[in-house]
């Protein structure tokens, strides 16, 4: 049991169990919140999760939950329990970067819609969280802010783009997260971390008022330590916004009550498809899986067998294109996209003569080396002569991937692959060579490419190194709750062989630090 | 092969209105021509008579009425901007020296 008054228990208690505390007055929100805040004030220094602390919102925020909550008002199921904002997420009144130091000091003058619901769930926002800039990366290196570093290994890389989403929770500085996965960026970080994140069915949850990167490949999703607190935050997200033309008009997928069956650790039925091209043992595309990584993977094929889950093997030949396809069709809309960054209706402006060479200055001044490659990379893929055999033939892949996808469900219910090659490298190790930093996404790019629901959650610590591995679950378009059945049936059968979650396991940080400057 | 060169680097710096130093364009042209390389595999499937997909999940054109609804106020949408003048966005010269 959580001794609710002891704020080191109390951060590590699940969403789900502290909003139960909550609502039985186990605890006040404003107590969950500052225990939260002195968390990121004792170890953000070394950790880095946070480009901003919104103290006085959260409390205030808080206070009046439990308030509301003492005079016997209905709340929203989340209603007190703490989260943080990837901040690419606008959000009115506080500072909103994308990581970029052309937005340095802009305060947006409206919320994202993501960011409106979370304040109507009454969640006390604790910050926004490091991203590489822009969402381009796969380290959180590229932030224009500095890097973030893994609370598993300080000297290693949190996974990026949303690095610091994943890290705020692996170092128990938030129980939630926002982030956002174009390529990988919620998936990737999450198996980096040892927690958990779901990218939704493209179209799931509005992408109103987030920063867009490739819109065609965009999708906003939860994070957090288990699969149930992860769909809890799905369902306060998700659903139809008629300010985002791509959101779907259709409900909310029930995550919680698929979560909820899968902890009860029955599959019988289910048919778990093995992506064969996915699985590191052939020299395909993105080779040289660790073999921590492998055997972590076939650990946890075995739970999801004796779970009563019927395991097949699924073969996607196209995935051999994603990679390339992905490169040019990020590149082409991000280099679209960016162009609204042009010194003239907000953040920067390096004045320097006319108009247009005051646009070029400050888009040098402003933007970081990969932004910069890939608005390259992008003009180079859509200019005259080239259309036609880069975007058009990437688009064509599109496609291919689609069908190898639609192929592959007809022979299972889900589909599996290691969320990533390798546990989390060393920060500054690939940071000067872009094609190796690329394949970090080897796994999780198809999904964007296709516009399906994937999950990544913890599969162990690879025996070599004592750092995380993720396990990652693809389902079909809309059929977001399969992710969560059979995610907290794994989540169940490993806790039970480890005598407690993953985190658990996760080494003390110091807490001496003195508060540093943000 | 190098598919990119430095010209074509800088002139593509130039198109994205991006000023490129010298070094810029050392340290870039390689990693960009690599990248390059790498994406040409797509080409095997180019000519292939495949229907090209743009957006992942089929949907179409979405309407609503044209009615007036709440919005940013002048104010907060010029509440960004690097430079403001009589409620609207002020620009450097908009003509080159030259023109």
């Amino acid at each position: 049991m959580t001794n609710w008054s002891d704020p080191t228990q109390a951060v590590r208690a699940t969403a789900a169990q502290m909003a139960d505390a909550l609502e039985a007055g186990d605890v006040t929100s404003v107590q969950l919140t500052q225990a939260h805040l002195d968390r990121i004030g004792s170890v953000d220094g070394d950790v880095h999760a946070f480009l901003h602390i919104d103290t006085e919102g959260a409390l205030a925020t808080a206070a009046a939950v439990d308030a509301d909550r003492a005079a016997g008002k209905d709340l929203p199921t989340l209603a007190g329990v703490p989260i943080a904002l990837k901040d690419l997420l606008v959000t009115k009144g506080l500072p909103t970067t994308a990581g970029s130091k052309i937005l340095d000091g802009w305060v947006p003058p409206y919320d994202a819609t993501v960011t409106r619901k979370i304040r109507e769930a009454r969640m006390p926002i604790l910050g926004k969280t490091n991203l590489d800039e822009f969402a381009m990366g796969s380290s959180t290196e590229h932030s224009g802010f500095g890097p973030t570093h893994n609370p598993w290994d300080l000297t290693r890389i949190p996974g990026g783009s949303g690095g610091g989403s994943a890290a705020s929770l692996a170092a128990w500085e938030s129980p939630l997260a926002i982030g956002s996965d174009t390529g990988g960026s919620i998936r990737q970080p999450a198996s980096v971390t040892g927690t958990v994140g779901v990218k939704p069915t493209y179209g799931g949850v509005s992408r109103y008022g987030a920063i867009a990167l490739a819109s065609s490949l965009d999708q906003l999703g939860p994070c957090a330590r288990t699969v149930l607190d992860t769909a809890l935050l799905h369902e306060v997200i998700g659903g139809h916004d008629e300010m985002d033309a791509t959101s779907l008009d259709e409900p909310v997928p029930a995550v919680v009550a698929a979560a909820r069956e899968g902890a009860l650790g029955d599959l019988t039925g289910v048919r778990v498809g093995i992506v064969k091209e996915l699985r590191g043992d052939d020299s395909g595309e993105g080779g040289g899986y660790q073999a921590g990584v492998k055997q972590r993977f076939q650990e946890s094929l075995d739970k999801l067998q004796a779970a009563g889950a019927e395991l097949v093997e699924v073969s996607c030949p196209n995935f051999e294109y994603a990679l390339a396809a992905y490169y040019l069709i990020l590149p082409a809309e991000a280099s679209s996209n960016l162009a609204k960054f042009d010194s003239v209706r907000f953040g920067l402006r390096v004045e320097t003569g006319t108009i247009e060479r005051t646009m070029a200055a400050t888009r040098a001044e402003g933007f970081g080396d990969e932004v910069k490659r890939r608005i390259i990379l992008g003009t180079y893929a859509l200019s005259a002569g080239h259309y036609d055999k880069y975007y058009g033939a990437a688009q064509k892949v599109r496609t291919l991937i689609q069908q190898d996808f639609a192929a592959a469900f007809e022979q299972a219910d889900v589909l599996v692959s290691p969320t990533t090659p390798t546990t989390p490298f060393k920060i500054g190790e690939r940071i000067d060579d872009p094609l190796a930093m690329y394949l970090n996404d080897v796994a999780t790019i198809p999904a964007n490419l296709a516009g399906i629901p994937g999950m990544s959650l913890p599969s162990g610590l690879a025996p070599e190194d004592g750092l995380p591995t993720g396990f990652q679950i693809l389902a079909p378009a809309h059929e977001d709750a399969r992710l969560y059945r059979v995610g907290a049936a794994l989540e169940a059968a490993l806790a039970a062989e480890w005598g407690g979650s993953l985190m658990e396991q996760a080494p003390e940080l110091s807490t001496n630090k003195v508060e540093v400057s943000k | 092969m190098s598919s990119l060169e430095r010209s074509d680097v800088a002139r593509l710096a130039a198109l994205a209105r991006i000023d490129m130093t010298d070094q810029d364009l050392d340290r870039m042209s390689g990693q960009l021509s690599a990248i390059v390389d790498a994406v040409q595999k797509v080409a095997e499937v180019a000519d292939s008579d495949v229907v090209a997909t743009s957006h992942p999940i089929p949907m179409a054109n979405i309407h609503r009425e044209d009615v007036v609804r709440p919005s940013l106020s002048p104010a907060e949408a010029l509440s960004g901007a690097p430079s403001t003048e009589d409620g609207r966005f002020r620009v450097p010269q908009i003509l080159g020296e030259e023109a």
